[in-house]
């Protein structure tokens, strides 16, 4: 599996996400300049964090007219795989690959600790691997994830089994006190309908090494560095 | 063509105005030889301020160390270098934003950072860890009862500004913050601090001076257009605070972070091209500073077109294109024939670069606008033979009484459940969570240890081995013995970084005081000087750079001498970092400490100096602890050691509300608890419990591994004595037998950790004054 990290001007999970791919899962892997249509015959693309473009004007707004998001896009419309990290789970709904936004966290501050999820579902590329009610301990870090969307589309997100993740307590409960942002229905983590392109606020990659005292996040990294079943 | 810019006369208003003295503005026309235009007095105005020229501060700079076999860098260049073995050095500084930060919160804290972080880019090194030191008035009226609510909420508006925008600069820079600290005392009600520390990583073969050669090679500014913002803000820096403050707002920046992560990319990458001689970022004093400071290291001279810098608005004359600081700018010298190879590179990044003029042999600055010479001055006159005053030493007596207060007693209470309590919730000792929850600190995949731990600590990618930092200053103890508390500042950070079981190598300080022009503040200031230098030298850790801010006074109160240490120390094998919180249950305590000395009366004096007697008594008298230097560094290296043999779990030092909350503080973190049996050998329970005496550590450890760790203490000539266990749930503390502190861990543990958040959430501001 080769995996293609972007680069936007502004991002800074790029090197990050690279590193666990490439490093610590031992897969090849390509950084992708923004201003380029070129996805390097990568299998995986990978939206990293940061704060594309200053997140000035909203978060994703301005990187999801990059000309490598037109690439992204035919991309998965023929079955690729995509994973949005935060930022990039910003970007990939603001170029409607995701259904949803990310507002401001409900504290209006930017929020960087390990919370846990729960897997919501494992039908997908980023989770076959996992079993269903585990719970993952991974950082967030943004100032801008609180998920939501309408009636309409989070009653077909629960419908489809789109929630891939909930913030929930270390025992697997999603409660209010154990969601930091506000997001509806604490949802961390959704992807769309065909199952190939999930968006997450969390990191897993920051998550990914004994030496940062976190590895949950590796789980995801694997499930996908081990997904044999490309929907493309 | 642009016809010229008329230049005003130059009358004594507008000296003064300048912040020059008649004797200065002598000396410019001795330099000269002529009158300055306006545009030249506002240029020396700025080099020679005291934020830009360390005319107060620079003779008695030269008595600190600042060599050693590590250091490939020293003072006077944008940020100290040491070798940290391998290919690898690292590049770091710690440097103040105080007076922007009060005028305009949130833009001066996030210039701060910028600031820094660019002095350390410049070098070639890229960034990779931040950490801050702040210093704010109180939050609570609990915790200064004189305090009027207009200060209260003022403070507070300060804080959630200086955070936010510390916040907003490091997360989207994408550099972690890795620690720091955040005090609170009454003194910098009118003068918070903001000393913002950046640290980078470069190849030794890789680094890059600020200094330009080659006449006739271009000279070349990329980054941000140049406005009107923060003309004067050196100068402003320069200046005690009065009622009319707030009207200096126009002098602060205003931070773009975006921009400063495109520089970054792009700078780092242009001088891969090996087309660039030299580079210094546009910081204090702009491109008045870069300009000269450039040609003076290299002994040549710059000669700029103002016409050729890129511009944010039109009109702007010399004199603000000269003073002015806008951020996210530098300003480079590269290789003639090579300059197209820069350029590819900022136009990747959609930067602006513009050749603005060239070398010249000539060890001189020369300004053109529209054609014409508006400034010509000798680099050295606003450099090196900037003015250095040799001010008047007087004697600092601290205000605070010798001896304890006659109305307060020791010795008398035998439970302390409701004083810990207290003690924990004070400013200076809860948990900090509210502030650096608020900065990334996980950004970049190397922090094994951050916030909330005793010392940063950053695995170095590609390589065994891992940096450990910390910052630590105690204005308190300097206030009451300015030599001895900078001692202290320096054990105490340089302790915190052996606790995770780096050896400490280098320093850098950050020199925060009142105004310099008053005998007593030079009289801390030289005195502090003298006890950085005697600890620095005993621990082996030379300063190589930092910062020197002055004049910080509103309406003549001055702030305690505030020094802040910032200590880098190297683990050379990853695997062997210790943490400074314990992680389960049923681990050994022990206490790391010299042989005890008998104290007697004196234990009673260093009490006055603790934060229980400032927050539970409501004291302050006497003197701090004192410090064995030699102790200090042979607890240093046994805890070195320590890690090296794995035996320890995790490593606390011993400091702020002494061993009991220090105890608490190992336990918290992961929500467990302790039982600890001291001994009072004939001392009051206050000072068994709460005083902070230096030069100890508790270690956790196995309780298989206890004799193994006192085996190694007895080599050190140190004493490690098991004086309790982690439990699950309950936190209790014994004197002689009889509990001293006797409670559900829990109970002690929100105490600790929610009293920051109460104070600044909005409710808790209808406190009644």
């Amino acid at each position: 599996m080769k995996f293609g990290v972007i680069i936007f001007p502004g991002s800074n999970c790029d090197h990050d996400a690279y590193w666990a791919f490439k490093e610590v899962c031992g897969q090849p892997a390509a950084l992708l300049w923004h201003d380029s249509h070129d996805l390097e015959n990568s299998d995986v693309i990978v939206v990293p964090g940061g704060f594309s473009y200053g997140d000035y004007l909203r978060t994703g707004a301005i990187a999801r007219f990059s000309p490598i998001m037109e690439s992204v896009r035919k991309f998965a419309a023929a079955g690729g795989l995509v994973i949005g990290i935060c930022n990039g789970f910003q970007i990939l709904c603001e170029a409607k690959l995701l259904p949803g936004v990310l507002l401001r966290n409900k504290t209006l501050k930017y929020i960087c600790k390990p919370v846990h999820l729960r897997v919501e579902n494992t039908d997908t590329p980023f989770t076959h691997s996992l079993t269903k009610g585990e719970v993952l301990e991974i950082p967030i870090g943004h100032g801008d994830g609180n998920y939501f969307c309408d009636d309409a589309t989070l009653s077909q997100l629960n419908r489809n089994q789109q929630v891939i993740f909930r913030y929930a307590t270390p025992s697997g409960e999603v409660t209010p006190e154990a969601n930091p942002n506000g997001s509806l229905e604490n949802i961390a983590g959704v992807c769309n309908e065909g199952r190939n392109v999930l968006g997450m606020m969390p990191h897993p990659e920051r998550a990914s090494e004994d030496l940062l005292g976190m590895k949950d996040g590796l789980k995801i990294l694997q499930a996908l560095a081990g997904s044999t079943t490309s929907m493309r | 063509m642009k016809t010229p810019e008329k230049q005003p006369e130059i009358t004594p208003e507008v000296i003064a105005s300048h912040g020059l003295t008649p004797d200065e503005y002598e000396r410019i026309l001795k330099w000269l030889g002529r009158t300055p235009t306006l545009t030249e007095l506002g240029i020396f105005s700025v080099m020679w301020s005291e934020h830009c020229s360390y005319k107060s501060s620079r003779v008695h700079l030269k008595r600190l160390p600042t060599k050693s076999k590590l250091v490939m860098q020293g003072p006077g260049e944008n940020a100290g270098i040491i070798d940290i073995g391998g290919e690898w050095a690292c590049a770091f500084k710690i440097e103040s934003h105080n007076h922007p930060s009060f005028v305009e919160p949130f833009q001066g804290a996030t210039t701060g950072v910028g600031g820094i972080l660019r002095d350390i880019f410049t070098m070639g090194a890229r960034p990779v860890a931040v950490m801050d030191s702040l210093r704010f008035g109180h939050l609570r009226h609990q915790d200064d009862p004189a305090m009027d609510r207009a200060t209260l909420h003022k403070n507070q508006s300060v804080v959630d500004g200086v955070v936010g925008g510390v916040a907003s600069y490091g997360n989207c820079f994408g550099v972690p913050n890795v620690g720091g600290e955040t005090r609170f005392e009454s003194c910098y009600n009118g003068n918070p601090l903001v000393n913002a520390f950046a640290l980078g990583l470069v190849k030794k073969n890789e680094i890059f001076y600020a200094s330009a050669a080659g006449a006739g090679n271009p000279v070349i500014y990329v980054g941000s257009k140049t406005g009107k913002d923060g003309i004067h803000g050196a100068t402003m820096a320069s200046e005690e605070f009065s009622e009319g403050s707030e009207a200096k707002r126009p002098n602060v920046q205003v931070g773009d972070p975006f921009m400063e992560k495109l520089l970054l990319e792009a700078c780092l990458e242009a001088m891969q091209t090996g087309a660039i001689v030299g580079i210094q970022d546009m910081g204090a004093a702009g491109l008045t500073c870069s300009t000269c400071e450039l040609g003076g290291r290299g002994g040549v001279g710059l000669e700029i077109e103002l016409d050729r810098v890129p511009q944010r608005e039109t009109g702007m004359s010399s004199y603000e294109i000269m003073l002015s600081e806008s951020q996210e700018r530098m300003l480079l010298v590269a290789q003639k024939g090579r300059e197209e190879e820069v350029f590819q590179v900022f136009r990747k990044w959609g930067l602006d670069a513009s050749t603005v003029g060239e070398v010249i042999p000539e060890n001189t600055m020369r300004v053109k606008h529209h054609g014409v010479t508006v400034a010509e001055i000798p680099n050295e006159a606003l450099t090196d033979d900037a003015p250095l005053y040799h001010r008047p030493v007087g004697e600092w007596i601290s205000p605070a009484p010798k001896d304890k207060p006659a109305g307060l007693q020791l010795g008398a209470k035998s439970l302390f459940n409701t004083e810990f309590e207290k003690l924990l919730a004070s400013p200076n000792i809860s948990a900090k969570n509210w502030v650096y929850e608020q900065y990334d600190s996980m950004v970049q995949t190397n922090t094994m240890q951050g916030p909330g731990q005793l010392a940063g600590v950053i695995r170095i990618k590609g390589t065994e081995r891992a940096l450990s930092m910390a910052l630590y200053g105690n204005g308190r103890w300097c206030y009451l013995d300015p030599k001895l508390g900078a001692e202290h500042n320096v054990a105490r950070a340089s302790r915190m970084v052996a606790c995770t079981g780096a050896r400490p190598v280098a320093a850098t300080n950050c020199l925060n005081f009142g105004n310099p022009e008053k005998p007593p503040i030079m009289g801390q200031f030289s005195d502090v000087i003298d006890g950085l230098g005697e600890a620095c030298n005993a621990l082996e850790t030379p300063i190589t750079g930092g910062n020197v801010s002055f004049y910080n006074e509103t309406l003549g109160e001055a702030i305690y001498p505030t020094p802040v240490l910032g200590i880098v120390g190297i683990l050379s094998d990853v695997t062997k970092a210790v943490g400074s919180v314990a992680t389960a249950a049923g681990q050994s305590i022990v206490l790391l400490a010299p042989e005890k000395k008998a104290h007697g009366s004196q234990a009673q004096n260093e009490f006055g100096s603790s934060e229980y007697a400032v927050h539970v008594l409501g004291g302050m008298w006497g003197v701090p602890p004192q410090l064995d230097l030699k102790a200090e560094k042979s607890l240093q290296d046994a805890l070195q050691k320590l890690a090296a043999e794995k035996l320890l779990l995790a490593a606390r030092d011993i400091a702020e509300g002494g061993i009991a909350a220090s105890v608490a503080k190992l336990v918290f973190a992961r929500e467990l608890g302790a039982e600890i049996e001291l001994l009072s050998a004939g001392l009051p329970a206050e000072c068994v419990l709460f005083a902070e005496d230096a030069t100890r550590a508790l270690l956790v450890c196995d309780p298989s591994r206890v004799k193994d760790v006192a085996a190694i203490a007895v080599n050190y000539g140190l004493n490690a004595q098991a004086i309790g266990t982690t439990t699950a749930g309950t936190f209790t503390v014994s004197v002689d037998g009889k509990k001293a502190i006797d409670g559900a861990a829990e109970g002690f543990r929100r105490s600790w950790r929610q009293a920051l958040e109460t104070a600044l959430e909005p409710e808790a501001e209808a406190v009644g004054v």
